[in-house]
Formats: structure tokens, sequence, C-alpha cells
């Protein structure tokens, strides 16, 4: 006589095979759905940035209706995709393919992260003629008015921006002055609320004018004939 | 082997709109809080990270759902993630081609769908074990669901915080914005308000069905 004694059945193991199959397939496809995707939008997002820089180029360069890209190396400017590296600066035309004026980034710390600017510059008045917030994380409501502040932009209509008599830098550096007490033309009159942004605003444009504005001036001739 | 119960759900109304309203993500089962607090200060930004998130979701529970018999049990929250990061990384580029301004506006937080908890919970708790159509069905729901939520913030704070909707000014010039509301603590406050009103709401309903029950008990 045979005693039938149920053994507990042993918990069921699933083998490797299964597992490794369903990650490797999953990988698989995740990597060919990503890929796809991404070779779809490319383009198109590619076109967006040019149309982004194309609207902030306009936007600080008014009456500029088309640009070119130059980059700022140690020698000067040169055109754009001629293998130079360095800092783009765009030169902006009016219809009849005068020099309106040259946009250049600039870039400080301001209350949360790096905030990045485009100014534009007029050569025939020397003068910054146009600022624009082109990425930061400040503060809604407080330290994003230095990108919407109709009081604030009313300063880079005219602010001065000459150079010294050796052309090697800017005359008078770009400062920031509390509201209210702006009394020379290269100061620029800040936002109650948005100090920290203001500052961040000023030292942007003051470093980055006083690296490019020199070039402009050693290279003028080569903007005014880059008309596209 | 004896048969299991069947715990597949048949396709009702109610697959649908309890993730707008009984079961809703944010406002009844309080998943996914990051993004609801922090990319509420506008309305635009609200149906975008909304839409967003509901693709994500319905895409990831269907793709779950097909392969249920397939993931074996050990790999599944591995398997769930890399699908779910891959439908993060369409919408990515997505967002990236339809409008780079609103792709800065959302910042990190497109990434961060990877982690979000309703997309995952909505794979191990429904689309892991449920029929392709009512995970379609239950999964745009709940996508909904949490739009809508999104868009209840997003519209007060951006009404109170700048003045205006979908970008548009509703008020005259002298109308000084409430700052605080498009900041961190606005969105504290009004999520506050929002549980308040739907937990009152409820508490309201319930004491009314045993308001009912009392009296019948009392009559009979």
């Amino acid at each position: 006589m045979s005693v039938q004694v149920d053994t507990p059945a042993r918990s069921e193991r699933t083998p490797a095979w299964p597992m490794l199959r369903t990650l490797a397939g999953i990988a698989t496809l995740s990597g060919l759905l990503v890929v796809l995707v991404y070779q779809v939008t490319k383009p198109i997002i590619a076109e967006n940035e040019r149309i982004l820089t194309e609207q902030a180029v306009f936007e600080v360069l008014p009456e500029a209706t088309s640009k070119a890209d130059f980059i700022l190396t140690e020698q000067g400017l040169v055109r754009a995709g001629e293998g130079a590296s360095g800092v783009t600066v765009y030169a902006g035309y009016r219809a009849d393919g005068r020099l309106r004026g040259v946009a250049f980034p600039g870039a400080a710390r301001g209350y949360q992260d790096l905030i990045q600017f485009l100014f534009g510059y007029d050569p025939a008045c020397e003068c910054i003629v146009g600022s624009k917030v082109l990425r930061s994380t400040e503060t809604p409501g407080l330290g994003d008015k230095i990108d919407s502040d109709p009081a604030f932009l009313r300063n880079f209509e005219a602010l001065d921006a000459r150079l010294n008599a050796q052309g090697t830098g800017l005359a008078k550096p770009i400062e920031l002055v509390k509201h209210g007490t702006k009394s020379e033309p290269w100061e620029i009159d800040g936002i109650s609320g948005a100090t920290i942004s203001g500052k961040a605003v000023a030292r942007a444009l003051n470093d980055a004018a006083q690296r490019v504005l020199p070039a402009i001036r050693q290279d003028l001739a080569i903007l005014s004939d880059g008309a596209p | 082997m004896a048969d299991l119960p069947n715990t597949t759900e048949d396709l009702t109304p109610d697959t649908f709109v309890r993730g707008l309203w009984r079961e809703n993500p944010v406002f009844v089962m309080l998943l996914g809080m990051c993004p609801v607090l922090a990319v509420t200060n506008s309305t635009v930004n609200a149906i975008a990270m909304g839409l967003a998130t509901t693709f994500v979701l319905v895409c990831s529970s269907l793709l779950v759902s097909l392969l249920r018999h397939w993931i074996p049990k050990q790999v599944r929250i591995a398997s769930y993630i890399v699908i779910i990061a891959t439908f993060v990384t369409i919408v990515d580029y997505g967002i990236q081609a339809i409008s780079l301004e609103l792709y800065a506006a959302l910042g990190a937080f497109i990434q961060l769908i990877v982690v979000n908890c309703v997309i995952l919970g909505r794979a191990e708790a429904y689309a892991s074990k449920q029929r392709l159509h009512t995970t379609l069905v239950n999964s745009l729901g709940m996508g909904f669901g949490f739009t809508l939520a999104l868009l209840a913030l997003g519209t007060v704070r951006e009404i109170l915080g700048s003045g205006s909707i979908l970008g548009m000014p509703l008020f005259g010039e002298s109308f000084q914005p409430w700052v605080v509301m498009i900041l961190p603590p606005g969105g504290f406050f009004v999520l506050g308000t929002w549980l308040l009103l739907f937990n009152w709401l409820r508490l309201r309903r319930e004491r009314r069905v045993l308001e009912q029950a009392g009296v019948a008990a009392n009559a009979g």
C-alpha cells in the first residue's frame, strides 16, 4: 500500500528566457519608436528654432527685415558656416539692404538660474536699441518683468553704448540704478520687485557689449556688405 | 486547475466617468501632485501638461494591456517604466516640434511624466489585468480627469495671479495681479480650496444618504 503525500508544489519559477525575451523585445520596440519620432521631428524642431531666433532678432532690431549670421572669433567677425566657432551675432538689414544693427547674445545669473538675452545694437547711434529674454526661470510676476514691463523696456530705446577712444571697450560701463533715479544715458532704470533680475540684465549687457562692440566697430565694413 | 474568477471588467459608462469624478486622480486619489502644483500657473501650461500626460497614459496603458500575457511578473515594473519612458520621449519631441516656447515653459516637467504615479498606477492596477478596449476607455477617462483637475487649478491661478485667461487680459489696467497665486504657494492655496470644496460636497452627499435611510427606518 502506498500513501500519497501531497508535497507542496515548489513555487513556480519563471525561467530566465521569457524575462530576457520580454525586456529585449520592449527595449527594441522602444528604441525603434524613439528613433522614428526623432527623425520625423528633427527638421521641424530645427525650423522652429530658426524662426524663433529670427523673430527675436527682428524684435531687438526694429525695422530689420532680413538677417545674416556672423561668428565672433579672436581675429574679428567672420561669416557663419566657414568653420569658425564662437559666439554667433546676427546682423539685421533694412528692406533696402542697409545695415540696421547687430543683435548679440548675453547671459548672466539671475535670481534662480542663468538668464539668456539677445540685445540689439545700432552702430549709427552707438546705442542699444532692444533687449529680449531668450531663456529664463525668473519668478513669474516679479523677476520676469525684465521682459514685459513697458517702462523697463523703454530703457532700451536708445541706451548709450559708446566705445572709448581706443575702441577696446565701452566708454561708460552700463549700470542699473534704482527705479526713478536714472540721470545718465548709459544707466538702466531698474524695476522695484525685480532688483536681482534687473541687475542681471545690466551685467549681461555690459559683459557682452564690452566683448562684442569693439569687434563690430572693427569689422563694420564686413557687416555692412553682408546683406543676404 | 480551478477556474479563476473572471476579473476583467465589462465596458460600462462608469469605466470612463469614474476617472473624471469618483476616482479623479488629483482631487480624490491625490496622485501626481508634482506637475499639479508646478505647472498650473497658466491655463495654457495646464492644458498642455494635461494632454501630454493623457497621451502617455493612454499609449502606455494600451501597450501594457496588449502585452499583459507576455510580461513575466518579476520584470513587470521594469517593462512598464521602459514603455512609459518611450512615450514620454515621444511627447518631449512632439512638444518641441509644436512650440519651443511651450516647451521652455513646461521645463523639466515633461521628462518627469515618467515618474508620474498616475501612469504607473494605472499600468499596475488596471491595464495589466484588463482587456484592450476597457483599458482604452478607462485610461482616457483618467487622463481627462487629470487634465480637468489641472485646468481647474490653472484657470483660477491665471485669473487671480495674472488677471488674464489664456493670455487674454480680463480686467482693466487698474487691476493689480495677485502675484502669489502664480508662485508655488498659490498652487497649494488653490489646490487646498478645491479639495475643501470636493470633500464638503462628498460629505454632504453621504450625510443626505444617511438621513434618508434614517427617515425610512423610522417610518417603517
